[in-house]
């Protein structure tokens, strides 16, 4: 559905940005200083699902949103999954973009052939929600395990956190093609832990106070707790589509825009 | 069709806010051709070179490549060209073979095809031994040789090379250049800026001196030195130089068809060298060394321009 809302703008060759991730496949081999990057990425979340979802949960017990009652652990366990889905994808693209922008120069390399930028754009998104979903995957096993989801739960979970990737990723993207160093890497990195403590992962949104939670429902991680909660759980409501609407959004726009940056940085 | 440029360009021109990078050249390269941009380093060699690589738009003119409009055609373009860039940017992610081999794929090679060229070229740039190897430690000439080959994956119509032997020893340089020299060979149009002198009279069949954003000079090698220089030129050093290389210049009025006197050194452009020495040495002066050599590029640009190409 993307890729034709996409290819309506520009034409676009699927074997150039086929291109774009073969590089990435490739340069998995180089060794495990790649691989570094990500772990922190996956473990993090299962690491506070653990110790929050399961240790804090024996002190809460049960919780009751919308009039289902749940236990707290499968209360946070979507949330962590969409925590997953989100830094799996940011992982790629901020750091090893910015680095491929920036310092190693490989993206100048690939606009002096036929790809585009924006080839180049989805080429790297596609991948690194690739690379996400092989840990949203493991955790869903585990939170299947757990007996923290139904195994339909996490059936029908697991495309919305391709789509979580696809939209943090696309929107992270474009932030590093405005990262001037570093430094701001830790801007970023502050951002990201607010939202991850505040938008709905621990307590229901509806426990702050009215201003609070509309700020909340304004930010993206929101929407993909949201999302991943009400079909991991099965609670569906018409709500969902606002909150998957969000997230195509910001795929698509975040997309646009660092195709946009990665052309005017790099083909000025 | 087959006399059609392969680069054709009226009143190019190339902005970056104030500044005027390229301002306003003609060219044109036929195919076939070794053709050199020569200058100092901010001439606009390397801007006119991205407009020709159609990845950066020129600001005013008219520019063709391969008969195509490098705006609407871009990307159909860079499907036929080759681009050695100033700075290698190979990547250290992949070996010495998977260099070529991802490039390949962005030209829309298959992998089989891919493998076999990558297999070829590293055998042409002598790197087959270090086909499995990592990048890194590869040095400055073997890199440079292997984004050369990186630039003919696509067996390209045109072969752009930005000093393609900047920075890299003599011995390097010289085994570049042979390669370089076999693609002309072969047949292989290539695009090349450089601020060696000997590099251009080296490869290029002709020529254009860039300086501040224009074409001061346009030519064969041999053509331009005969036009902007003399056959010869001496290079007189006297010992007490510096400070009194303008009196002993206006001592030598007369020698030769021209006298520059430089800090370091007068040069005597003449026809002949021997005779201009002789008549140096009759006037009774004495210079510390004398040298006699055949005139370069080096000249013309210092003829051109005022300035010695030093940069």
């Amino acid at each position: 559905m993307m890729t034709t809302l996409v290819a309506a703008r520009v034409s676009l060759s699927p074997s150039r940005v086929g291109a774009v991730i073969n590089r990435n496949v490739g340069a998995l081999r180089s060794g495990p200083a790649y691989w570094v990057v990500l772990i922190s990425g996956f473990f993090e979340p299962l690491l506070y699902l653990l110790s929050i979802g399961v240790g804090v949960g024996a002190l809460v017990g049960d919780l009751t949103v919308d009039g289902h009652t749940m236990s707290y652990a499968a209360f946070v366990a979507p949330a962590m999954l969409a925590v997953s889905a989100m830094s799996g994808a940011l992982a790629e693209t901020t750091f090893n973009f910015f680095f491929k922008l920036k310092y190693m120069k490989t993206f100048e390399a690939v606009l002096a052939t036929p790809v585009r930028p924006f080839e180049i754009a989805l080429g790297e998104l596609v991948w690194a929600v690739v690379r996400g979903s092989v840990y949203t995957a493991i955790f869903l096993g585990f939170m299947v395990a757990l007996g923290l989801s139904s195994v339909a739960g996490a059936l029908a979970a697991f495309p919305a956190t391709v789509l979580v990737g696809l939209a943090f990723g696309a929107v992270g993207m474009w932030v590093s093609t405005l990262m001037r160093g570093w430094q701001d890497f830790d801007l970023m990195g502050t951002g990201q832990f607010a939202m991850f403590l505040f938008s709905g992962t621990f307590s229901p949104v509806q426990n702050y106070p009215v201003g609070v939670e509309v700020l909340i429902q304004l930010t993206p991680l929101y929407h993909a707790v949201e999302l991943v909660r009400g079909l991991c759980t099965g609670i569906v409501g018409p709500g969902l589509l606002v909150n998957a609407a969000y997230l195509v959004v910001m795929t698509v726009g975040g997309l646009w825009l660092a195709s946009r940056r990665v052309e005017k940085m790099l083909c000025e | 069709m087959a006399d059609q440029p392969l680069i054709h360009a009226r009143g190019l021109v190339k902005r970056f806010g104030d500044f005027t990078a390229v301002a306003g050249i003609d060219l044109d390269v036929a195919p076939g051709e070794a053709f050199g941009f020569l200058g100092p380093n901010g001439a606009g060699k390397s801007s006119t070179m991205r407009m020709i690589g159609c990845v950066s738009t020129p600001t005013q003119g008219e520019l063709r490549i391969l008969g195509m409009d490098p705006v609407r055609d871009g990307t159909r373009i860079r499907a036929r060209l080759g681009v050695c860039p100033q700075l290698d940017n190979l990547d250290p992610d992949l070996n010495v073979r998977e260099n070529l081999t991802t490039y390949a794929r962005y030209f829309g090679l298959s992998r089989a095809e891919s493998r076999k060229r990558a297999d070829e070229l590293l055998e042409f740039v002598q790197l087959a031994d270090r086909a499995e190897g990592k990048v890194e430690p590869l040095s400055g000439g073997m890199k440079r040789r292997l984004t050369i080959a990186r630039a003919m994956v696509n067996d390209p119509d045109l072969v752009l090379l930005d000093e393609p032997t900047t920075g890299l020893d003599p011995q390097a340089r010289h085994l570049v250049w042979e390669r370089l020299f076999r693609l002309k060979q072969r047949g292989t149009t290539l695009v090349l800026t450089t601020h060696y002198m000997d590099e251009a009279e080296q490869l290029c069949d002709r020529l254009v001196v860039m300086d501040a954003g224009k074409i001061v000079a346009e030519g064969s090698p041999r053509s331009l030195i005969q036009t902007y220089s003399t056959a010869e030129v001496v290079e007189l050093r006297f010992a007490d130089g510096l400070d009194a290389n303008a009196d002993y210049a206006a001592k030598l009025d007369g020698i030769g068809e021209r006298i520059d006197p430089l800090p370091d050194r007068i040069l005597l452009y003449a026809d002949d060298g021997d005779d201009a020495v002789s008549e140096v040495h009759r006037r009774g002066l004495a210079p510390a060394s004398v040298l006699v050599r055949r005139s370069t590029l080096e000249d013309v640009f210092l003829q051109l321009t005022g300035r010695t190409l030093v940069d």
